[in-house]
């Protein structure tokens, strides 16, 4: 380990030690100048972090600038620990993904358990109590033990967080390609429910007010994790397993419990958590958005391990901690209610006037920065990038119908490949329950959480086809955040807002920067279209490895409001007699399909097509017939088509269908067309819903068979017992995970 | 009627077990911080789940040490309910106010989702509004529910027939599928489902309602007879 007190100004130059710290020869120079001197130790590895992309975005800044913030129900959009949006009543909902894959690529457990902590504190740090967690993962398949290993573990983190810090996770989503064998990905979404009058910022406010640290003590753990975050995997990444920090979910509940009580108090001036770049980030962000300075004496952070030099304090991740801006005089009001919950909160620095991000240490100074240096004038670099070879033969192609000679055969298949099968092994292991106000547990298109005393409740998920993003950037892109929104719609939801999680590989190489444009393109035409900005998010980058990036994977989280609980709607058929229509209707688009998968076992051609002005009105129309209380259960059509959303339809419940279809069946059963629901009526409600609905199509009627039964014109072409779908469906994962490697 | 919901460090489903008393049963219940000093005004100790001090060392071992607990021992012992739930039971186990021990699900993982249970015995304060036998459904929430006692404990369990619910399917491996007991006296029950997650349809169920509904209603039967 690199040790900052023999190392001086000139050596880091020398030596070129900053390369080291991911900073260039040209960073190095901009340092030098803004500085008007060489930067010491302690103060390269200051840029380093928070010049990384990780906190700066210095790649990324140009696309993110693309997407729609504003809306007038946004209260808070990007910027802040997390977006807020207006729910009425003066409530409004908190909401924030963010990736931690490179920790989990090298420590599943504990990479994944800390990303669940860094982003409820990014969450409870606005003053909103967390009231439920998602997550969006991906793996390599399942079929080597390294990959099981990175899958079982990433979900008992989450597990082990999540569930001893008392929040609810709800929901999430799973799949399992190649391209993720090296570079799993893992983000992690928490919903904070708040008053508005509650609201808190990051900022230190208020010229000699103090600063005080509050949670657990710093320790060694993370150093350098945000630099780490932001290079490719390797063969070495081994050996930055020092830099995954160890999460503690006990000591974030108290921090949880204590902030939320804090709050509430006049003394304070501003709140942030120590996410990504701890203490550098935290503190000198919040006096850049103050236009303040900060002066903090580091022989008073609380430490874990002795002789903890500057850089090592400044750079540790170690988790749970926050830092507070309180009134000058009032501390101790402050400090009494942390010691309540058992925790350590110190006076450490204070506000100052000249703008300057000044640290003391033994008597002497350690860093004298100017502040807006680290957190506004990071370089931004526009990067070259060009359309990638395989997207112009992909475009080139024709659309194909696999030749699929026995559907019933298909369907079986489908139900159990890992990305459609029942995720059950996984949410099994999450408390979905807690806090009481889980009104639709994971397993649906979208999870429900009520507010409680009032009539209204939250829908949330979170979704990504990355196969249709790898295969046209621009199009999967649209269809993220339109394929969200339907699962919004679906629960009875009016979707609000996104918060995204752009996971890509080497931006560097321009085939990536492209995937990058494009995709950005896409989901911000998307949110324009269908009224959803973007509040919100975290850009992952140099997810690769063996030079091999990653699908382009931007999540979108996104949450909707329920404006009664008369509206939550199930997923699955309800009723014996109940009318089955499907909205929108299937031409042959088997591009980055699920059958394509099971048939070809890679992807190509066109992505499915959409049109956005037709989703949107088919997403408006089926809101208004869920509101008017037409529709007995909805379900969007995705990953298999209506061959195994009808299968879906049934899990769960006692009851079977029979539908008939027509033209060439393997499309009708399993392309996946996009812009499609599957919804159920109430014989009585069938006219008006008919008249609601333009592009509804009836298709069949729920029975008490307990099969699933396809004809087309009067022949038999699936008859398949729910039970026996079931079991192939819910097996498929531990089935995997049983099997040798 | 008045609850106590006893909030340890670490504690997560204290607000559950409040809204179930206060909102879903219609009894008074206060939240009451772990150093609180006593619990004479409180006709009813509630002890909930979640993960007090974090379940390190053992889950329940430290909060079982607290000051808190002595007074729940001495309320317990003048026959006032005591409930305690999920890391509650575990709590009350380390505590000795109930026999056994609770080890890691057999499966070695956490499990969350509804399962059905059997009520054995219906004749306790805290069941009495359910029938023998009858068959209600509760969320577990649990990575170490699984149930254990020697022999001889079982055998007096069995005799006092401090039995009172049963998994109908047993998820976690426990003794004789045991998912609640009371002690001999039978004013303390511990159990691992949550019967304060189940107090309301929309929540997927309301089974649990009942057994606070019995604490209720034996309350009233002691202490309002004649109003």
């Amino acid at each position: 380990m690199l040790q900052a007190p023999e190392i001086t100004p000139e050596v880091v130059e020398k030596d070129k030690l900053y390369r080291d710290m991911g900073i260039t020869d040209e960073e190095f120079g901009m340092i030098k100048k803004i500085l008007g001197r060489l930067p010491n130790f302690t103060e390269t590895g200051i840029f380093s972090v928070m010049w990384s992309e990780h906190c700066s975005y210095k790649t990324s800044k140009p696309v993110l600038a693309k997407f729609p913030t504003k809306a007038p129900h946004v209260i808070q959009g990007p910027g802040e620990g997390a977006g807020i949006i207006d729910i009425g009543d003066n409530q409004a909902v908190v909401f924030k993904v963010e990736s931690h894959n490179h920790p989990s690529a090298v420590e599943p457990y504990q990479g994944a358990a800390t990303g669940v902590g860094g982003i409820i504190r990014d969450v409870f740090s606005m003053g909103a109590r967390p009231i439920a967690l998602l997550n969006s993962l991906r793996f390599g398949n399942l079929t080597s033990g390294r990959v099981k290993y990175l899958f079982e573990e990433v979900v008992h983190g989450i597990a082990g967080y999540g569930n001893c810090v008392g929040v609810p996770t709800v929901g999430g989503e799973v799949q399992f390609d190649n391209c993720y064998e090296g570079n799993p990905l893992v983000n992690a979404m928490c919903v904070g429910l708040i008053d508005q009058k509650d609201i808190q910022k990051g900022i230190a406010a208020g010229i000699g007010n103090t600063i005080i640290y509050a949670g657990a003590r710093t320790g060694r753990d993370g150093i350098h994790g945000a630099t780490f975050a932001s290079e490719d995997l390797s063969e070495e990444s081994e050996s930055k397993r020092p830099s995954v920090q160890v999460g503690d979910p006990f000591m974030e509940k108290l921090l949880i419990e204590a902030c939320l009580e804090v709050i509430h108090c006049n003394a304070l001036v501003g709140i942030q958590d120590m996410g990504a770049a701890g203490l550098t980030s935290s503190a000198s962000e919040m006096a850049s958005k103050a236009g303040t300075g900060m002066e903090m004496n580091l022989d008073l952070i609380p430490q874990r391990e002795l002789n903890m030099t500057p850089y090592e304090m400044m750079l540790s991740e170690s988790q749970e901690r926050m830092l507070l801006c309180v009134k000058q005089g009032e501390e101790q009001e402050i400090i009494d209610i942390f010691e309540k919950y058992g925790l350590e909160a110190v006076a450490v620095g204070k506000v100052t006037d000249d703008k300057k991000f000044r640290l003391l240490h033994k008597g002497e100074v350690a860093a004298d920065i100017p502040v807006d240096s680290l957190a506004e004038d990071a370089p931004v670099y526009h990067k070259p990038s060009k359309v990638p070879g395989y997207y112009e033969e992909f475009q080139a192609m024709d659309n194909y119908i696999p030749d699929v000679k026995n559907q019933a055969e298909a369907l079986k298949a489908l139900l159990q490949q890992p990305t459609i099968a029942s995720k059950e092994w996984v949410y099994d292991q999450y408390d979905s329950m807690v806090q009481t106000n889980t009104v639709v547990t994971p397993g649906s298109d979208a999870a429900v959480v009520r507010v409680r005393g009032y009539d209204k409740a939250l829908a949330m998920t979170t979704d990504c086809n990355s196969r249709y993003i790898y295969l046209d950037p621009e199009v999967g892109g649209k269809i993220a955040v339109a394929e969200a929104a339907r699962n919004i719609i679906c629960s009875g939801a009016r979707p609000l807002g996104l918060t995204d999680g752009l996971n890509f590989g080497n931006p560097d190489k321009p085939e990536v920067f492209w995937q990058i444009e494009k995709s950005v393109d896409g989901m911000s035409e998307a949110c324009l279209k269908l009224n959803t900005p973007v509040i919100s998010g975290n850009v992952s980058l140099y997810n690769e490895s063996g030079n091999q990036a990653i699908f382009p994977t931007p999540v979108v989280g996104m949450v909707g409001l329920h404006e009664s609980l008369d509206h939550i709607t199930p997923s699955f058929f309800q009723a014996e007699g109940d009318a089955i229509y499907v909205i929108g209707e299937a031409t042959p688009e088997f591009g980055g399909s699920e059958l394509q998968n099971v048939f070809e076992n890679k992807y190509f051609g066109k992505a499915p097509a959409i049109d956005l002005d037709v989703e949107a009105k088919r997403q408006t129309q089926l809101l208004q017939a869920i509101q008017s209380g037409l529709v007995a259960s909805a379900h969007d059509l995705a990953e298999g088509g209506l061959g195994v959303a009808l299968a879906e339809s049934l899990f769960g419940t006692n009851l079977g269908c029979v539908v008939d279809v027509d033209g060439n069946l393997t499309t009708a059963l399993f392309s996946e067309t996009q812009s499609r629901f599957i919804v159920s009526v109430k014989q009585e409600n069938r006219e008006v819903f008919e008249a609601s609905v333009e592009d509804a199509k009836l298709i069949g009627s729920v029975t008490n068979t307990k099969m699933l039964q396809v004809t087309k014109a009067d022949e038999t072409v699936i008859e398949e017992s729910v039970a026996d779908l079931t079991a192939l469906w819910k097996g498929a994962i531990p089935c995997l995970l049983k099997s040798k490697a | 009627m008045k609850f106590a919901v006893i909030v340890f460090p670490g504690s997560n489903c204290d607000r559950d077990m409040y809204h179930a008393a206060k909102d879903a049963l219609g009894a008074e219940a206060e939240l009451v911080w772990y150093q609180t000093a006593n619990l004479e005004d409180y006709d009813a100790i509630l002890v909930p789940g979640g993960f007090s001090y974090g379940d390190y060392l053992r889950c329940g071992a430290i909060a079982a040490t607290s000051h808190i607990v002595t007074e729940i021992k001495r309320e317990a012992a003048k026959g006032k309910p005591v409930l305690g739930v999920c890391n509650g039971f575990q709590i009350l186990l380390e505590a000795g106010l109930l026999p056994g021990a609770l080890l890691r699900n057999k499966n070695l993982k956490f499990m969350c989702r509804f399962e059905d249970l059997v009520v054995e015995n219906s004749k306790t304060m805290f069941s009495s509004a359910y029938e023998e036998k009858q068959v209600i459904s509760l969320p577990i929430a649990h990575g170490e529910g699984n149930y254990y006692c020697d022999d001889a404990t079982l055998k007096q369990l069995k005799a006092n027939n401090q039995i009172v619910f049963t998994y109908a399917n047993n998820p976690n491996g426990s003794v004789e599928d045991i998912a609640g007991i009371v002690n001999e006296e039978g004013n303390v029950l511990g159990m691992m489902p949550h019967p304060e997650r189940a107090v309301e349809s929309i929540l997927g169920g309301d089974d649990g309602l009942n057994l606070f509904k019995s604490v209720l209603n034996n309350w009233r039967e002691a202490y309002v007879t004649g109003a």
